[in-house]
């Protein structure tokens, strides 16, 4: 690779990261081609994608050597020291090149094999189908069909191929709405609730200025609400501010009139724009990346990064649409300004809470794939996966997790995956390793060919689902269609630690319970085929020495007494199950490197400086 | 006096009870001389509350027209609303509980006249003795010897009459050294720790003034704990000015010239009365449910509890880290020593002894470094968070304690023997209880009181297998190791279990963690199954092989 100076650096110590004692762990630096990786003396294996690399810094030269502090999308933060001036400017100067491509062909999805074959590569594409999925809601029927009118994405270039309307909806509806609306996102259906015959809706704003109207786009609303037959009057959520829409008006864009629109009700949810979350979420991390933070400190700083407020308001939000839907049976039309961030987490979660297949592992791959890649989230803006404009860069899909995570927390057992799920998304939504999450919309995606070249990440996920499996899940938990009501006040919401500290072990209980009971719950599953395969046995083996027996007692009246004998077989026998000791103590995706045995030898090496005596003041740093 | 002179209506019909998360209910309330007891008439679903009036903090009536309204908040934190028809009525019932409430004579609790509805397998009063404890001592050491010093109370009324002294001190120079310590209360044997033969002592300030008295006694006390030419740590719960202060008042601190083998560290933890307000702010912000998120947080912030539990955990981790890992003695002493020096010192022990996570031998300590040690448990728990009295006397020291205990339990959820609910219900035992073990303010009084003899103790009840089954933990596997827990603010959590109990349904959460129990109990079946057919199929083998080999 012509970015790659230096290949490898010895005696790179890596520091960590909130040990006030400068606790660090010596071993050898690795560049290559996709990843850079530190092996530490006892063979532990650090690894950082270079796509996973979102800022590279060289602090100023140190008597130890030079500092080169790594900041990652997925909140890892790693703070390497470097012997010589020299290595640390070429892995700094790599680093640079390596984590901003300027081409999409150059990511990492493009090179990634998984040696699968061609077929299974088509097999894995096919996997999420979106087309089966409306089917599964329950559309096309009397009131919505399949339009075709984005067929060449001619009217809306962000939007998929296929969208469902209204079947009052026609053409030259379309078409003007579309005209009427941002980036000619106009009204589609997102989600369709069979039970209640009510639709969650999305589209971008309207193009409304102070006065503008647009009969199409007014034929369109009416035709939605009409496509609702048991309530005649629905919802219009938009999804901003107040004031942020009304500002928007002056560029003659804006939110619609009721008095043009029959039967709407208009309503504000203000959740922030993309700019306000990606300066909350600098300011979460600044206070949660401090060393020695004191409780005041972190929590003053939690509220003014305001982003667990952000959360709520989402939340909120998604609350508010569901409930609509559920409860007034009213249909309901989302939108923000373009109409792919905050819309995309309002109705996604608003179909969460309403339907329970998106609680399930293939359910949540096709929420995501439908709200959010089909509708065009900006993926590759957001994320930053090319080297591009960095105001477009905001954390939205990354809230919607959260969110998620926060509803998992309160309903234990009605999520089929587990943090780990969330967290391994999270991950990959910025890896650039598979195909789905690349680029900003499905047009973008086809001209790619990212079918032909690159992965699709779900299979991936399916064939390791055992992790990602929440064993406390009961399929029977809310019946189909029926509405979760998450308690959204305010001491509900936390922050997310195995998030913004998944990499931090220091924080984390030492024990999970989680892993304990993952660990548990597959054992019994193991357990439970044991039993059948020895009572299988037993029932042979006793068919048998019923013959011999038989036979025996001819032959003989006084057998030897068995139970006197000490029995070789038993002596033999395996130890009960093994108490697993991996299982009971460790805590951790990572389950590997994180034996609770290790991680106290970790701590009493670290002696004896944990604690700074000299002073009279003490340091906790465990 | 009769109970029947405080109590001016004993019934009322016609009672609207309201709780949170519950709908309203209509019933009888009726007044006893020690509970408050509400029963619902409807047939299909008869409901009885029951609650004791010590429960009771605080009590407000409001007044529409004849409809009287009286709020209840309890100490257990829940909230509960009367409405009374009538309003001589509801005045009446309004000043009974108040009069109820605030008995003054602790001789008229309910634990003196509580008879218990179950047989008593071990009475309680005598589960933890001094002597048990010094036995297990003796089996790994002799340097300690059991002292009686104390017998009558006569050195130090705060102190239980057997004490555990270094060997080669004197009852003499244990007389002198009380003279030398605030309330008498001398340097004694909090913890052994094995592993390495260090200890921890924990004590009052030393009297040492202004003019920097000193008592070779004493001197010789805290010495005898430590190996020769080795060092040990004085943990001081006061600031440094704190205690340069408490010179002036005849306080003060072990200086370097008089004892050159400590190290002094101060480590700051919070005095009573700045709990206390700390512990109605939390309450408050908990129990509004209209706060936005900024004013939620900047509650919760004001309030300082979770800085107050930083502070303390990480006060008893700086202690158990000069023990196991400095391999030095310990002395912990704040100014009296009843209330953060237990806290050091026996969540210092919950950190490095296995014993005190098992659920008997956490009932030791809280016996031990709580009970016997002289916490005024009846002035820190006279009232509770919603208390407006200005007696200074009370604080949540102990629900601190055990609120911190609750942090290292959700580190480490596989390495305690007992759950969340085994400390909750010692938080509402001693704020208000049935049984005598939280009355009194030391071991002197509750001879005085003949609580052993006139009332049940909570561990007699405890103990019995049908009860302590509600409060193992399914999870727990006994781990010899010290656990150092996280004190990273983004470690510590709001112990929801108490503050957030009654103002949301937990009803998810609850029937989550007994699905988890279910999986470990469904595994443990299992394996047992497991087990007796490998063993079964093993015998039918041999039987076979016997057969096939026989004769």
């Amino acid at each position: 690779m012509e970015h790659i100076r230096t290949t490898k650096v010895e005696q790179v110590k890596l520091l960590d990261r909130f040990s006030t004692s400068n606790k660090s762990l010596t071993g050898t630096l690795y560049l290559t081609a996709t990843h850079l990786l530190f092996i530490d003396s006892s063979q532990r294996e650090t690894w950082i994608l270079h796509h996973h690399i979102a800022a590279v810094e060289k602090l100023p030269l140190t008597t130890s050597g030079c500092p080169l502090v790594i900041q990652c999308k997925n909140f890892r933060i790693v703070h390497f020291v470097v012997p010589r001036e020299r290595d640390c400017h070429d892995i700094y100067n790599s680093l640079l090149q390596l984590s901003r491509t300027a081409k999409y062909e150059e990511l990492y999805a493009f090179s990634y094999n998984p040696k699968q074959n061609e077929s299974e590569q088509v097999k894995g594409w096919q996997l999420i189908d979106l087309a089966e999925e409306y089917k599964r809601m329950g559309v096309p029927n009397d009131y919505w069909q399949l339009s075709d009118a984005n067929r060449d994405y001619k009217i809306c270039e962000t939007y998929p191929r296929e969208l469902y309307v209204p079947r009052t909806a026609s053409k030259p509806i379309i078409v003007g709405s579309s005209k009427f609306r941002s980036k000619g996102r106009f009204p589609v259906l997102s989600y369709y609730h069979k039970n209640k015959e009510a639709a969650i809706c999305r589209c971008s704003q309207p193009l409304s200025g102070f006065s503008a109207r647009c009969l199409e786009d007014e034929h369109m609303l009416q035709a939605i609400s009409k496509a609702n037959p048991s309530n005649r009057y629905m919802y219009v959520m938009d999804t901003r501010p107040k004031l942020n829409a009304m500002a928007n008006r002056a560029a003659g864009k804006g939110y619609e009139n009721e008095d043009n629109y029959s039967n709407i009700r208009f309503q504000f949810v203000g959740i922030e724009n993309i700019h306000v979350m990606r300066s909350s979420l600098q300011k979460l991390l600044e206070v949660s990346g401090t060393r020695g933070l004191s409780v005041n400190d972190f929590l003053s700083g939690l509220e003014n990064s305001g982003w667990l407020r952000h959360i709520k308001a989402v939340l909120d939000a998604a609350v508010f649409l569901a409930k609509a839907i559920a409860v007034e049976s009213a249909s309901v039309l989302v939108h923000c300004s373009d109409g792919w961030d905050r819309t995309s987490q309002v109705c996604s979660l608003g179909a969460l809470l309403l339907d329970s297949y998106y609680r399930t592992i293939k359910g949540f791959m096709v929420l995501i794939e439908k709200d959010w890649i089909s509708f065009g989230h900006k993926f590759s803006d957001r994320c930053c996966q090319l080297d591009g404009d960095p105001k477009e860069i905001s954390p939205v899909f990354t809230q919607f997790l959260e969110s998620v995570w926060n509803l998992t927390e309160q309903f234990p057992q009605a999520f089929e995956y587990n943090e780990a799920f969330l967290l391994q998304i999270h991950e990959h939504v910025h890896s650039c390793q598979f195909g789905n999450f690349l680029g900003n919309c499905q047009k973008e995606r086809e001209e790619l060919k990212l079918k032909e070249k690159t992965y699709s990440l779900w299979p991936f996920l399916l064939s390791e689902q055992k992790k990602y499996q929440n064993p406390l899940y009961n399929p029977d938990f809310s019946p189909e269609l029926t509405l979760l009501e998450p308690n959204t006040v305010s001491f509900n919401f936390k922050f997310w630690r195995n998030m913004y500290h998944q990499f931090d072990r220091s924080m984390h209980p030492r024990q999970s319970v989680f892993n304990l009971i993952m660990n548990t719950s597959e054992q019994n599953k193991q357990l439970e085929e044991d039993i059948k395969e020895l009572e299988a046995k037993i029932k042979q083996r006793n068919r048998r020495s019923d013959v011999v027996l038989v036979k025996e007692q001819e032959r003989t009246a006084d057998p030897a007494p068995v139970a006197l004998k000490s029995p070789p077989c038993f002596q033999k026998e395996q130890p009960p199950m093994p108490v697993n000791d991996a299982v009971r103590t460790i805590e951790g995706s990572n389950t590997a490197d994180n034996r609770y045995s290790e991680l106290v030898s970790e701590f009493s090496k670290a002696e004896p400086a944990v604690v700074s005596l000299e002073y009279g003041v003490a340091r906790m740093t465990c | 006096m009769e109970f029947a002179e405080l109590i001016k209506t004993p019934r009322a019909d016609n009672v609207v009870l309201h709780r949170p998360f519950h709908l309203a209910v209509e019933g009888t309330l009726c007044l006893t001389g020690h509970h408050l007891i509400f029963s619902s008439r409807r047939k299909d679903n008869t409901e009885e509350l029951w609650l004791l009036h010590s429960n009771i903090d605080s009590i407000e009536k409001r007044f529409v027209g004849s409809l009287g309204t009286i709020v209840i908040r309890c100490k257990d934190l829940r909230i509960i609303q009367l409405d009374i028809p009538g309003m001589e009525e509801c005045l009446n019932i309004a000043s009974s509980i108040e009069a109820l409430s605030t008995l003054d004579s602790v001789t008229l609790m309910y634990p003196f006249f509580y008879r218990p509805m179950f047989e008593v397998l071990e009475d309680g009063w005598s589960s933890f003795l001094l002597e048990q404890e010094f036995e297990l001592l003796s089996s790994v050491t002799n340097e300690w010897r059991l002292s009686c010093v104390n017998k009558e109370f006569s050195v130090c009324p705060s102190y239980p009459p057997l004490v555990i002294v270094p060997k080669s001190v004197d009852d003499e120079a244990l007389r002198k050294v009380a003279l030398f310590r605030q309330g008498s209360r001398f340097p004694v044997l909090s913890y052994y720790h094995k592993k390495n033969g260090m200890a921890m002592m924990r004590s009052s300030q030393p009297l040492t003034g202004t003019n920097g008295r000193r008592c070779k006694e004493d001197e010789k006390l805290v010495n005898a704990t430590l190996r020769s030419g080795r060092r040990g740590f004085v943990i001081d719960t006061r600031p440094l000015t704190v205690a340069q202060q408490a010179r002036a008042k005849g306080g003060g601190f072990e200086q370097e010239v008089h004892y050159p083998q400590w190290r002094r560290i101060h480590k700051y933890i919070e005095r009573f009365n700045i709990l206390q307000e700390s512990f109605i702010k939390l309450v408050e912000a908990c129990n509004d449910q209209s706060h936005n998120m900024d004013r939620w947080l900047s509650k919760l912030e004001a309030s300082n509890w979770l800085t107050h539990i930083k502070e303390l955990l990480t006060a008893a981790c700086l202690a158990a880290q000069c023990i196991d890992r400095e391999g030095a003695s310990v002395l912990v002493h704040g100014s009296e020593g009843t209330d953060s020096t237990l806290q050091v010192t026996s969540l210092a022990q919950i950190i490095l002894d296995p014993r005190c996570r098992t659920i008997r031998g956490f009932e030791a300590l809280v016996v031990r470094e709580w009970l016997q040690a002289g916490h005024p448990f009846q002035q820190r728990c006279a009232q509770s968070a919603y208390s407006n009295s200005k007696q200074k006397w009370e604080a949540p020291v102990f629900l601190l304690f055990l609120e911190c205990v609750w942090q290292i339990h959700r580190q480490f959820p596989c390495s305690f023997e007992f759950n969340e609910h085994f400390l909750i219900l010692l938080f509402e035992h001693a704020y208000a209880s049935q049984f005598g073990t939280f009355l009194g303010n030391n071991e002197s009084e509750r001879a005085k009181l003949k609580l052993p003899q006139k009332t049940m103790s909570l561990w007699s009840w405890v103990n019995r297998p049908e009860e302590l089954s509600r409060f193992q933990n399914p999870l727990y596997e006994a781990n010899s190791l010290v656990i150092w827990p996280s004190v990273a603010p983004q470690s510590l959590q709001l112990w929801e279990g108490v503050f957030l109990r009654w103002n949301r349904t937990s009803r998810f959460l609850e029937e989550a963690e007994e699905e988890r129990i279910n999986i470990i109990k469904y595994n443990k079946e299992l394996q047992a199954k497991v087990n007796a057919l490998r063993r079964q199929l093993a015998e039918l083998e041999t039987d076979g092989q016997v057969q096939e080999d026989g004769p």
